[in-house]
């Protein structure tokens, strides 16, 4: 915003510099230790730029049996796509029923919605859990999704959304004949996009970083760790070898990685819309 | 929970007026409009009804329960769990969960407005480092931790070596209890860092390039620029960054869980990571215990919203 301004080029650079190197060492350390032979690695400092680079550690951290990746990435995957479209197909019919629907129930609606947003997750992640095992469902994929499909956050933000649609616009669509579902497919939704992109990011992001609900329900299972179990059991299990531990880790790293170097916008705009304009 | 997007509260509830319709609607057509409204509110009225209100009824009913190994809910014991929360243990993890809070972020917050601030300036490479510093944020609690342990094993500690060459003896960082704690929100302070530098420098973006150069006019430069003008012109970026880091801060448990177990000797208990380690840690399975704390979880947890949205917020300039 400012040229260059009372504080000289040298000192910005300078601070940057510093910081970066010491705010990004574990994140090299992520990505190079997966390539480095151990003896490498297992050096104080470690010796990132040996020289002697391979594939190896990947390879076996791809490839050892106790705790499978690619079921991991699977279910990571699941899991953040699940409460994705609950999240999305939830909320946008809540939302849309809370804006253009006239109901004298609307307004303790959207306030109990409100209220959800303000528990916190792991004050009731007791019964809930204790409630999963009664259904005697715990140790199942619908386990890691089934508490989580709805969202008072997501109402909220797409009711925020809904509400700037112009009101003519929707007078004149029902004049034509219609419906509701048609409107709120065809017309609403593509004009929210922005809205809707940014609620899929910051849900797709609920599901896939969730560690507390996977850790505690499918701990018996090792085919239902997630990518975040998976990268604490693998700890346990490959704590001998930190070549192998870190080369797993930047498997499971490599979308978010990806989502924050290409999809800084929608990272930003899911997770403060409506909170910052 | 998601407190912070309550902000908007108020800008919505002025457009939430039906839309234009006839006024006087026939009796029959405005049922049907309100049974077809809830019919879709619906399903996330029951997702939410089921897994997040009903459970707090159920908590409360657990709390006054003992249960049975496999967790069924026995005979009443009254106020009991209640009890154990007055006794020094709960009071210590109490205090270490707002030390950890508290620790989190105040360094979490005011690290990325450091670096976002000058990253305003229009030099080149700026927008390398926006995205280089916002990396923390790709990395999830289970791989942050142990990447952080790594980091901090003495076989290959960068940290320690590069303590070594000022002459610093490095501690045991996880299994010390002095420096347990402050190992734990370090991590936290980095992995918050990411996302707050995101959301700071979105919030820097759009201040307002005439208003800076009104101000240097009236010849308020440097850090008095920052102070009274790009502070407040930022507040409901910072207020966001706040709240959400506090209750990122409230809600750790994976940090915890991973790098200290809690230890050594109870160091880095905090609250989340006493109620996972009660209920579902070693086969505990102290179902009652943990949801009353929880319940405790819950209070903090709304107090929190209160306590920023009643105070904090008033401070907040919105334009």
């Amino acid at each position: 915003m400012n040229r260059p301004g009372p504080v000289p080029t040298v000192l910005t650079y300078l601070w940057l510099g510093i910081a970066a190197v010491v705010l990004l060492f574990p994140v090299l350390l992520t990505v190079l230790g997966g390539f480095l032979p151990s003896n490498a690695l297992l050096h104080q400092p470690p010796q990132l730029f040996d020289g002697d680079w391979t594939l190896e550690n990947y390879r076996a951290a791809w490839r050892q049996p106790v705790v499978p990746l690619a079921p991991a990435f699977v279910n990571s995957l699941f899991v953040g796509l699940s409460v994705m479209l609950g999240h999305l197909i939830t909320s946008c019919l809540a939302a849309y029923a809370l804006v253009f629907m006239r109901s004298p129930l609307r307004r303790p609606i959207f306030w109990l919605f409100l209220a959800t947003i303000m528990v916190p997750y792991e004050s009731i992640v007791v019964p809930n859990a204790l409630f999963i095992r009664s259904l005697g469902i715990n140790d199942s994929r619908l386990s890691l999704i089934l508490p989580f499909l709805a969202t008072g956050f997501g109402v909220f933000m797409l009711r925020q959304a809904f509400a700037q649609f112009p009101r003519e616009l929707r007078e004149a669509a029902v004049i034509d004949g219609c419906g509701h579902l048609r409107f709120l497919v065809t017309i609403l939704l593509p004009a929210s996009r922005p809205a809707l992109i940014g609620i899929a990011v910051w849900s797709f992001l609920q599901g896939w970083n969730m560690y507390f609900w996977p850790l505690i329900i499918s701990s018996s299972n090792n085919s239902l760790n997630t990518l975040q179990t998976a990268v604490f059991a693998l700890k346990d299990n490959e704590g001998g070898s930190p070549a192998v531990l870190l080369a797993g880790i930047t498997i499971t790293l490599v979308p978010t990685l990806l989502l924050v170097i290409f999809g800084q916008r929608w990272l930003v705009r899911g997770f403060t819309a409506g909170a910052v304009k | 929970m998601t407190a912070p997007t309550l902000l908007a509260a108020d800008t919505a509830a002025r457009t939430d007026r039906p839309p234009g319709r006839p006024r006087r609607a026939a009796a029959p057509a405005r049922a049907r409009e309100t049974a077809l409204g809830l019919l879709f509110a619906l399903p996330g009225l029951a997702g939410l009804g089921i897994f997040v209100i009903f459970p707090l009824f159920q908590a409360v009913y657990l709390a006054t329960r003992g249960n049975d190994i496999l967790g069924n809910p026995t005979r009443s014991v009254g106020m009991a769990h209640f009890q154990e929360l007055l006794t020094p243990e709960f009071g210590t993890v109490l205090w270490q969960t707002l030390v950890f809070t508290v620790l989190v972020v105040v360094p979490g917050v005011l690290l990325p407005l450091a670096l976002a601030a000058p990253m305003t300036q229009r030099l080149p490479g700026m927008r390398v480092f926006r995205t280089a510093f916002a990396l923390p944020f790709a990395y999830s609690v289970s791989a942050a931790s142990v990447v952080w342990l790594i980091m901090l094993n003495p076989g290959i500690s960068p940290v320690n070596w590069a303590l070594g060459l000022i002459g610093v003896p490095a501690p045991n960082w996880t299994t010390e209890p002095g420096w347990a704690m402050a190992t734990v929100v370090g991590v936290t302070v980095w992995m918050v860092s990411g996302f707050n530098l995101l959301v700071l420098a979105a919030g820097l973006a759009g201040v307002d390039e005439e208003v800076l150069e009104a101000a240097r006019m009236d010849g308020a430069t440097g850090p008095r620029q920052f102070v009274s003008i790009v502070l407040p012109m930022i507040s409901p970026s910072l207020f966001f960054a706040v709240v959400t880091t506090t209750l990122a801060a409230l809600q750790a448990l994976g940090q915890v869980q991973i790098m200290t177990d809690g230890g050594p000797n109870g160091h880095t208990r905090t609250l989340v990571y006493s109620i996972f380690d009660n209920a579902f840690h070693n086969n505990n399975s102290n179902f009652g215990l943990a949801s009353a704390q929880g319940l405790v979880l819950l209070v903090i947890g709304v107090l929190i919203a209160v306590v920023q949205f009643g105070v904090l917020e008033r401070r907040v300039h919105y334009r």
